[in-house]
């Protein structure tokens, strides 16, 4: 089988896939191992199923389950009001560890989102496959594993049996090539990306991102990339491994150590398409034209440059398209000309899997030291871990100097399943992924922006460029 | 699963691109019970407001009560892996739903509940859209064994659906109980695997 897999030029996808493919049907569907499976605390659903089918979870040890949409990220111990976020907190503290499954539950000092805290356990390695019936799953993309996002029924049908039937899909390369200009950073890469190519551009496909603008990314914005490569359709975005990745993962505690770690880099050093691979649709972006983005629609493909307006719908393509603008602008409560820089807001959350990370934090503590923030913000670690780590770098002070609230980890205003919400009307600089219709609370206006531009936003209350905003006081 | 064979009734149209899985049940609901109302959920917020009024969302308007297919636009079911949303899609009434394309993990949540999504070319999608809206309460036929859609005005279009899930729709067989016959098969392969990932 190797043998026939190295005479065909093939992608890093299809490798990853020839390793797991167990059978392959006669109607063309691949039967793939799941080398890792996450669940959060909406999933006891597949547990009901597994137990009326009188089915036992096959491979405990290779699933994680967290607590990570419904905690509070005010009060952690405090019994949640809401009857049924308590029963499933309550579910996944008791259940999946009474069967053998490794869990961190709301008040375990590992807990995150599940995209943050499996990375960060060294859980996710290059090569592997990844799955969790949360979209988001396409961020362990960052190490060159395959991260699928899939449906409960599927989730069901990898704790019984440990594996997903898929059938194989195309295969796209997007090439950023050239170097990310000052104030430009992973999310505004995607953002482009996805304003580029538009919410459907990827389905159907796996997107490989290639070039020295994603090489040259660290592992945290690696993961921001991948993360919203499902926000233009991908079934899963990846990246192939290389040194950053193997000095990210050394010494994390459950990835390979020693002699081990000498051979798995060996191993996973091997990772990459073939020079001559054949990908069916190729797209390139120019780093050096990427600005600072904000979405002002409803998709997340609604995105610009910082510097541009609120487009017009006459302007649009198709009438479909025209009808689709106005009804995003009559939400958003916007008049099409009016420069992005400048709309003011009423909140900002600073947080999620997309932009929950140190790196992340580090670049929104930047920008507010030193200034006071004049709206309403929130700034949400993506774990626990994230959180001792900024605050022993005293990030949290400088968030709290500037009038930031300084909470605890979770899913929070990326959902809004858990309290955490934006009133109707109310308009949001968010490092989120979707401003989606009623996405952080109903009738929520949600402007998607990089972690910097959201504090730019908490300080002068309005969405602005970051890259023109003055220093900051001496202290 | 209850096989899938053909489907003929009420179709209402939903316009627009990009409906996203949040707008086919927020995520406020996602802890919801699987109760005999649970399509009170579908496309909430959109038949809804805040005092729980209804909008005169096109899902409840009288011309279209029943209807049994639905007709949206393209990339229907994008963004989040929520199968609530099939789930709610099903609990109003509805079994196959006609649109140009469909988010791929929405897509795959519909055929492992036995709902059809049925691809068709996006002008047939945008005609039978503009159809229904014309003639409200007209019906519309989904014929999985030839693979074909009888719009309101009697014409006839074929539609695109993955041949294996095709099969499993119209045998009613679950994929699970399927696979549980390929133990042997997966423990040979963990077997192998393990010795591949001799590092972990």
């Amino acid at each position: 089988m190797r043998d026939a897999a190295a005479r065909r030029p093939t992608t890093l996808a299809e490798q990853i896939w020839a390793r797991h493919e167990i059978r392959r049907s006669d109607r063309g569907e691949s039967l793939l191992y799941v080398d890792r499976h996450f669940l959060d605390e909406t999933c006891f659903f597949c547990f009901e199923d597994l137990e009326r089918r009188g089915l036992a979870v096959r491979r405990p040890e290779l699933t994680l389950a967290v607590a990570d949409h419904t905690v509070s990220t005010i009060d952690r111990l405090a019994q949640p009001a809401d009857a049924e976020i308590r029963a499933a907190l309550d579910w996944v503290r008791t259940v999946p560890p009474a069967l053998g499954i490794p869990t961190l539950a709301a008040d375990d000092q590992r807990q995150g989102i599940i995209h943050v805290v499996a990375p960060e356990a060294g859980i996710v390695l290059p090569g592997l496959i990844v799955a969790c019936s949360d979209s988001h799953t396409t961020t362990h993309g960052a190490f060159g594993a395959l991260g699928l996002g899939i449906g409960m029924s599927e989730s069901t049908h990898i704790l019984a049996t440990q594996t997903l039937w898929q059938r194989p899909y195309r295969q796209m390369r997007i090439t950023v090539a050239g170097r990310l200009g000052f104030g430009v950073v992973a999310k505004d890469v995607i953002m482009a990306v996805v304003a580029r190519i538009g919410a459907e551009g990827a389905a159907g496909h796996i997107v490989e991102f290639a070039g020295d603008a994603v090489t040259g990314l660290s592992m945290e914005g690696r993961m921001t990339l991948c993360n919203m490569s499902i926000e233009c359709g991908a079934r899963a975005g990846l990246i192939a491994p290389d040194d950053t990745t193997f000095s990210w993962l050394e010494g994390r505690e459950q990835a390979p150590h020693g002699a081990a770690f000498t051979r798995a880099v060996a191993a996973w050093s091997t990772l990459r398409s073939h020079a001559d691979a054949v990908f069916d649709r190729d797209v390139s972006l120019d780093a050096a034209a990427i600005a600072p983005m904000v979405s002002w629609g409803t998709s997340p493909e609604d995105a610009d440059v910082v510097t541009e307006a609120v487009p017009d719908p006459a302007m649009a393509p198709s009438a479909t398209r025209r009808n689709r603008m106005e009804r995003a602008l009559a939400y958003m409560g916007l008049t099409p000309g009016t420069p992005l820089d400048g709309i003011a807001v009423d909140r900002v959350f600073i947080g999620s899997c997309t932009n929950g990370r140190l790196e992340d934090l580090r670049a929104a503590a930047s920008v507010v030291r030193g200034r006071r923030a004049v709206v309403p913000a929130i700034v949400v670690p993506g774990s626990r871990a994230v959180r001792r780590a900024a605050e022993a770098e005293g990030l949290d002070q400088v968030f709290r100097d500037a009038g930031l609230e300084w909470r605890d980890a979770g899913c929070s205003m990326c959902v809004a399943m858990n309290g955490d919400r934006v009133a109707p009307g109310e308009r949001c600089a968010s490092t989120s992924n979707r401003n989606f219709v009623g996405r952080q609370g109903q009738g929520a206006r949600t402007h998607l922006m990089s972690p910097a531009m959201a504090a730019a936003a908490a300080i002068s209350g309005r969405i602005i460029d970051v890259r023109r905003l003055p220093p900051a006081p001496a202290p | 699963m209850t096989p899938f064979r053909t489907l003929r009734g009420i179709a209402v149209p939903v316009d627009g691109a990009n409906i996203d899985t949040d707008q086919i049940i927020p995520a406020r609901f996602l802890l919801r019970r699987r109760t005999p109302d649970y399509g009170r959920y579908l496309f909430h917020d959109l038949r809804f407001d805040t005092a729980e009024q209804g909008r005169g969302f096109v899902l409840d308007r009288p011309d279209y009560r029943g209807a049994v297919i639905l007709v949206a636009d393209a990339n229907f079911g994008c963004g989040s892996a929520r199968e609530q949303a099939p789930w709610a899609i099903q609990a109003f009434g509805i079994g196959a739903i006609v649109a140009s394309g469909f988010g791929d993990i929405f897509y795959a949540n519909c055929l492992k509940n036995g709902l059809l999504p049925a691809v068709v070319e996006p002008d047939v999608a945008a005609r039978a859209r503009a159809l229904l809206a014309d003639h409200p309460g007209s019906a519309m036929t989904v014929d999985l064994d030839r693979r074909t859609i009888v719009l309101p005005d009697e014409t006839s279009v074929s539609f695109a659906v993955d041949e294996a899930h095709r099969r499993r729709l119209l045998d009613g067989k679950d994929e699970l109980s399927l696979t549980l016959a390929d133990a042997a098969a997966i423990d040979a392969y963990e077997a192998k695997r393990r010795v591949e990932l001799d590092w972990t």
